[in-house]
């Protein structure tokens, strides 16, 4: 009986994601083995040799892109959990509000903002320092990823601390436990679902972004995004495209698959040890 | 109390938003049609264009769609989503889509005609043809005028700024200028941007001569270390901005850029230069292939192909825009150069796919 209420239950999204995930999915594994004329071919997944490079600097920009947001996104995070609901309710939509404009916009103005002429070159120059060069660098890019993916860790981690319940801390601090075991021994392990689920929500989107390392990479800066994109776009070449997809997301499937098993780890196990 | 004047205030902004178009007056009729538009209403038309290649009614300018379904009573179904020759070729090659009219550049007509993608086109049905110029009738993709009508032609200069650059420049080399290093942009996509070696080595576009391939993507290579960045329409902003000293991009694009930038210049490089038309042709597949050929017609009267030249600053193939006197761009050097400026021009020719493959791979080391 309850079984069957589940499947009904089930069925508009198993629906869905047959038509909108199994089946797009099973079009570029064919894709990824097979030649121009269709037939059964290994050639895409032998030429993806040649792209290594990229494929490691992808995952390099979006680790170090991670890295960065936890750092600015965890300690306010925390902080933002202790004021009163006011602040927390303005706050929180100061986080959310660049997202009611859509991220190539954004990243369309940051170009014009780093450009050799632009506002912040202008100051320096007013300033009398030396110009300086934003755009084409990986600092550029990196910058992009964290600026755009920002709230993306910022919320997960807030609203696990919001609900964290105040009186472990102050059980913890009656026997005798010191501020930072505080955060090593409770905080951080009840705050880690948060934390896994926002590296989760910046790390895959930057891993495959092309339109960031584009615009504010100048064009020089090949990410594994930019080059299935020019497969696809220019170069019409879609078995090589499909192919670079599919390793694309091996590689998020087990970075995932890694991160998952981390937070078993030390999520609610974490606490009782 | 406080969340009810919120919610009112919210559908306020939405309503408003909603019926701000439709309180803007729209510029959607042509005077003086000649052609005939009647006999086809209540039918739909499926029009695939690119992005900003046809004048829309924005900034007062005629809204020519809407002018067209006005005139005629059909349903324009219009697609301008489509980014390049490439993807609309892929699109109709897969047999997904039927379309009616598309406007692919000289040597993806010059493809599709071979793989009998195109129908031909019947003159007799569109009495406006008779204002294309000659120079723009019997092209090389094209040679008996059977499958194609001229939309728009353009050639590739080099658009530069003068405060940053010495002198009076003419030639490709300059986009290999060591003085301008991290100054220069490029083409962002490889047809283009080998064809700027390729010119400044005295190639012919066209060659399939894979060791000249070879030395002009070794031309590129020289030049990467000194590029600012790999651009296709980021080149406005850059330009426009004073960002970047010098950019290869096409006539109609720098006469954009010169009204926002009045420190632009522009030239066509003497060692010669791509020229390319756009033309409107009919698929096989089009299903309403009367419509097809009076939205032709219609995109020849005289009104609406002077609004589309004056709204997309590309030069015109047809003869009653060109010698028009209310036209702003009458006999603009850069967009009609008289003979004495007329700068040597080639063609890009439908390559055969060894080459075509064998240049793509030059260009995946260049930019990887």
């Amino acid at each position: 009986m309850k079984k069957s209420t589940n499947a009904l239950l089930n069925a508009p999204y198993a629906v869905w994601s047959a038509i909108f995930v199994v089946v797009p999915l099973f079009i570029v594994v064919v894709y990824a083995f097979t030649d121009a004329e269709g037939h059964f071919s290994f050639d895409s997944i032998l030429a993806l040799k040649d792209y290594g490079h990229n494929f490691l600097i992808s995952l390099l920009y979006s680790l170090v892109a991670t890295v960065i947001t936890l750092i600015i996104a965890y300690p306010f995070a925390y902080a933002l959990s202790k004021t009163n609901e006011k602040t927390q309710r303005i706050q929180m939509m100061l986080v959310m509000l660049p997202m009611w404009m859509n991220l190539l916009i954004r990243t369309y103005s940051w170009m014009n903002i780093l450009d050799r002429n632009g506002i912040i070159n202008q100051l320096l120059m007013t300033l009398g320092l030396k110009p300086a060069t934003f755009l084409g660098t990986p600092g550029a890019v990196i910058f992009g990823m964290v600026y755009n993916y920002l709230p993306y860790m910022i919320l997960p981690i807030y609203t696990v601390m919001a609900k964290m319940d105040n009186s472990l801390v102050e059980a913890a601090r009656d026997l005798g436990c010191n501020g930072f075991n505080v955060w090593r021994r409770l905080i951080l392990p009840l705050s880690m679902p948060g934390v896994i689920s926002g590296i989760t929500m910046v790390f895959v989107p930057s891993v495959s972004t092309f339109y960031i390392s584009q615009k504010l990479g100048n064009g020089k800066i090949m990410l594994i995004g930019d080059t299935i994109e020019r497969q696809m776009q220019t170069l019409n070449n879609y078995n090589l495209g499909a192919a670079l997809s599919l390793v694309l997301m091996v590689l998020i499937l087990v970075s995932m698959f890694i991160m998952n098993r981390f937070a078993d780890n030390s999520g609610e196990g974490g606490l009782v040890a | 109390m406080k969340r009810i004047v919120s919610l009112i205030v919210a559908c306020a902004l939405i309503f408003a938003i909603a019926a701000f178009p439709v309180s803007c007056s729209r510029n959607d009729t042509v005077e003086n049609l000649e052609g005939d538009y009647t006999g086809l209403e209540g039918t739909t038309l499926y029009v695939m264009n690119w992005g900003e290649y046809i004048s829309d009614g924005s900034e007062g300018s005629l809204d020519v769609i809407k002018a067209f379904e006005k005139a005629t009573g059909i349903k324009v179904t219009y697609d301008d989503t489509t980014p390049s020759n490439e993807a609309m070729y892929a699109k109709l090659k897969s047999g997904a889509i039927s379309v009616d009219v598309v406007v692919p550049s000289d040597y993806m007509i010059q493809r599709m005609i071979k793989e009998e993608m195109l129908q031909k086109v019947d003159t007799s049905k569109i009495p406006n043809y008779k204002y294309i110029m000659d120079e723009y009738k019997g092209l090389y993709f094209d040679p008996q005028n059977e499958y194609s009508v001229p939309y728009n032609v353009g050639m590739v200069g080099i658009i530069y700024n003068k405060t940053m650059v010495e002198g009076t420049p003419d030639s490709w080399s300059i986009l290999w200028d060591e003085t301008y290093k991290n100054n220069i942009l490029s083409f962002g996509n490889p047809r283009d941007a080998f064809s700027t070696a390729q010119f400044l080595l005295g190639q012919d576009v066209n060659n399939t001569d894979k060791a000249l391939w070879d030395a002009a993507a070794q031309k590129l290579m020289e030049q990467k270390p000194i590029i600012q960045a790999r651009v296709m329409d980021e080149v406005f902003n850059k330009m426009e901005g004073g960002n970047a000293a010098v950019a290869p991009y096409y006539a109609g694009d720098y006469l954009l850029m010169k009204s926002i930038n009045d420190d632009l210049e522009f030239f066509y490089p003497k060692e010669g230069t791509n020229i390319f038309v756009d033309s409107m042709c009919i698929p096989k597949s089009a299903k309403n292939i009367e419509a097809a050929h009076m939205f032709i017609n219609f995109m020849l009267e005289q009104e609406v192909a002077l609004q589309n030249a004056e709204y997309l600053c590309y030069a015109s193939p047809h003869s009653g825009v060109v010698n028009n006197p209310d036209y702003s761009f009458k006999g603009n050097e850069i967009l009609y150069p008289d003979d004495a400026h007329k700068p040597k021009t080639q063609y890009f020719y439908d390559l055969d796919p060894e080459i075509r493959s064998y240049y793509e791979k030059l260009w995946e080391e260049i930019v990887k």
